[in-house]
């Protein structure tokens, strides 16, 4: 009896990257897919993977999603692994997205506001009904887009930091008070988290953990009130470092990011009246959905600063943060296709160990 | 915020030696020099995302990367096997990123990253033993919080681990664990052996090589310095046991080593072959593993400017 079961390992992993590069690349009599096809009409998969993989880069993005055959989630893995080899040359200034170059902007909680409701590019009014003229290669008439007929103004401030003159909104507060904010990509997470720690983690969790989690929130697996979208915002905004030679700030690039701020109704404490508090998610490129998701949880998960008790999935900061990271997840998940020879002997043994015992205690009843 | 980046060790390919920078490199030696200080605890480490999947041994890959040197002779194993996929998977990756000579010896070995097992042959002085942890905390299954579970190992609250073990004995009459077995670590922390089966821990006591422990998805490092005291937790009615066979090994006789049972046709046939194969090779008198040296011509080091 040949003992092979075994044996062969490094022939195998050799043959199965030629296969999966062969699949990759498909019919050889289609034209091959180019970076800039991959960036310009897969904007929306390019900017899930450049969030979750914690890098702003829409050329990688799209290299990622080539060598992964459109699988976001290795896609992002490819990014992690290749961001953890650059070194750190500066850090930027903290963006002011009210500076931001603003595409869309809306508030469900105001009808008109200053600066205007902005639509913009979004799916939200569209029909999902297929239009089979992209089968045919999509419609030849000119898409542009007329200008709108007033200049979006270009300085927008948030609908809360206009609004509030009654102080029925929680004030945005840095809980910081310049000191370095938390970084999970060079510090193991600490518990209990402060809220940079969990926004950071949110900002690079799998967005399928986190919808998910917001719609737990929504459906009343949450100790908060009904949620409102006081703004959500997409658009560009200058990245500024201030390198050490030159003393002011150099705008090194351009990112576009969305912006979500939600607002829910707290009762009040012994301590605090009754006012709305606060919410936050951004994203890199267009993604509201996680956005949105992770101002939902953001603000279940600050349910110890409001003496709320914690009940829930996504108001426990442990749970949320040991969990959401798609990466670790996916890493650990497919960890169970590795061989487990020899615990499984283990368990084999202890599994004959056990029956041979109930067999044994069972055998003279079985005479009666 | 600038960095200096060490260039002189750097490979052609664009990655530093052993993949990681050499600022993260010094920040995992300082964490496994503490966690030498004190033996099984968990030392926090920043760890990094790698190019392998968490859960696939990236905290070993991660330690073994900080320790190693050009040279350094490296043998990986996975369930005690140097031909297991992911053993060959990792072997191949410092094999590009450090180009140093690997082995599949235990004898010729300086470091060995391994998964769920212990070799069989003694280690001797000046060895490193690398685990790959997937879950270092032995108090998961008790307490899952780590706000928790970190509190009951500072006051070195064992009981709840020992109410467990006793639980097994009032259900089934002896202690029903057999791999990941928990272990009290020079008479203060418990501390997880990793998915090690039991017939391997008694290999952890007193053992003259450094035994050092990695989990990159938990963000944790410790460790077992040389000649430390590693105890199996049990009780004085019901003492440690090791797993054994009626079976000796197929291949090489032995009836002392660990065996994994092969199915060998549709018809329930079986057979028991040993676990360890460069153990196994070796009592056969077999020569599988020699050292084989990068793919690097004539064995340059990694750094040598040639």
């Amino acid at each position: 009896m040949a003992y092979v079961a075994v044996k062969g390992g490094e022939q195998a992993i050799l043959n199965s990257h030629k296969l999966i590069a062969e699949e990759r690349r498909g019919d050889p009599t289609v034209p091959e897919l180019s970076l800039e096809q991959i960036g310009d009409q897969f904007g929306l998969a390019i900017d899930r993977v450049m969030n979750e993989g914690s890098i702003y880069d829409r050329r990688l993005a799209a290299l990622a999603l080539k060598q992964a055959r459109g699988d976001s989630a290795e896609a992002i893995f490819l990014l992690r692994a290749y961001r953890t080899t650059l070194p750190r040359i500066a850090v930027s200034e903290p963006i002011d997205t009210t500076q931001m170059t603003v595409r869309r902007r809306v508030s469900a909680t105001f009808k008109d506001i200053p600066g205007g409701q902005l639509l913009g590019p979004t799916y939200d009014y569209t029909h999902r009904l297929l239009d089979f003229s992209l089968a045919e290669g999509g419609s030849k008439e000119c898409l542009e887009t007329p200008n709108t007929e007033l200049p979006i103004d270009s300085d927008l401030s948030r609908v809360l930091d206009i609004l509030d003159d009654e102080n029925l909104v929680e004030q945005a507060v840095s809980h910081h008070g310049g000191k370095e904010p938390f970084d999970l990509t060079r510090s193991p997470k600490r518990l209990p988290a402060g809220r940079d720690q969990r926004l950071q983690n949110l900002a690079r969790a799998d967005e399928g953990f986190i919808v998910g989690l917001a719609y737990s929130i929504a459906r009343g697996y949450s100790g908060s009130s009904h949620p409102y979208v006081a703004e959500i915002r997409l658009g560009e905004l200058d990245v500024e470092i201030i390198p050490e030679d030159l003393g002011f700030p150099i705008a090194i690039a351009e990112v576009t990011v969305t912006e979500c701020q939600m607002i829910s109704l707290f009762h009040g404490s012994a301590s605090t009246p009754a006012h709305f508090t606060r919410g936050y998610g951004l994203t890199f490129g267009h993604c509201e959905r996680k956005a949105i998701s992770m101002a939902l949880v953001d603000r279940a998960l600050r349910a110890r600063e409001f003496d709320e008790e914690v009940r829930y999935p996504a108001q426990d900061e442990e749970f949320v943060l040991s969990h959401s990271d798609g990466v670790e997840a996916t890493g650990l998940i497919s960890h169970y296709k590795l061989p487990h020879y020899v615990d499984f002997q283990a368990d084999l043994q202890l599994i004959r160990k056990m029956r041979a015992q109930t067999a044994g205690k069972q055998s003279p009843s079985d005479d009666r | 915020m600038i960095q200096v980046m060490s260039s002189n060790t750097e490979t052609s390919k664009g990655y530093n030696f052993a993949y990681l920078d050499e600022q993260t490199k010094r920040m995992i030696r300082r964490a496994l020099l503490k966690a030498l200080s004190i033996p099984g605890y968990q030392v926090p480490f920043g760890a990094r995302e790698m190019p392998l999947p968490c859960g696939w041994g990236t905290g070993g890959i991660q330690v073994t990367a900080s320790v190693i040197g050009p040279a350094d002779r490296l043998k990986v194993i996975d369930q005690g096997a140097d031909d297991t996929t992911n053993a060959i998977s990792i072997r191949r990756f410092f094999k590009k990123v450090a180009q140093i000579v690997t082995t599949e010896k235990v004898d010729e070995a300086t470091v060995i990253q391994t998964r769920h097992r212990v070799p069989e042959t003694a280690l001797i002085e000046g060895q490193i033993l690398v685990y790959q942890v997937p879950q270092p905390e032995p108090l998961r299954g008790i307490a899952p919080r780590q706000i928790e579970s970190r509190k009951l190992h500072a006051y070195a609250e064992y009981g709840a681990m020992q109410v467990t073990l006793y639980e097994d004995v009032a259900r089934f009459g002896y202690i029903a664990r057999i791999y990941e077995y928990p272990v009290m670590v020079n008479g203060r922390h418990l501390m997880s052996p990793s998915p090690i089966p039991k017939f391997d821990n008694p290999k952890m006591q007193n053992n003259p090589a450094i035994q050092l422990f990695g989990s990159g998805t938990e963000k944790r490092i410790y460790a077992v310095p040389p000649y430390t005291s590693v105890r199996s937790l049990d009780f004085d009615d019901h003492p440690f046991e090791v797993q054994k066979w009626k079976q000796s090994c197929a291949f090489c006789g032995s009836g002392t080593s660990y065996l994994d049972e092969v199915i060998t046709d549709d018809r329930g046939g079986r057979m028991f072959v040993c676990s360890d194969t460069d153990y196994c090779a070796k009592r056969r008198g077999a020569q599988p593993g020699t050292s084989e040296v990068a793919g690097s011509p004539a064995g340059a080091t990694a750094g040598s400017s040639s």
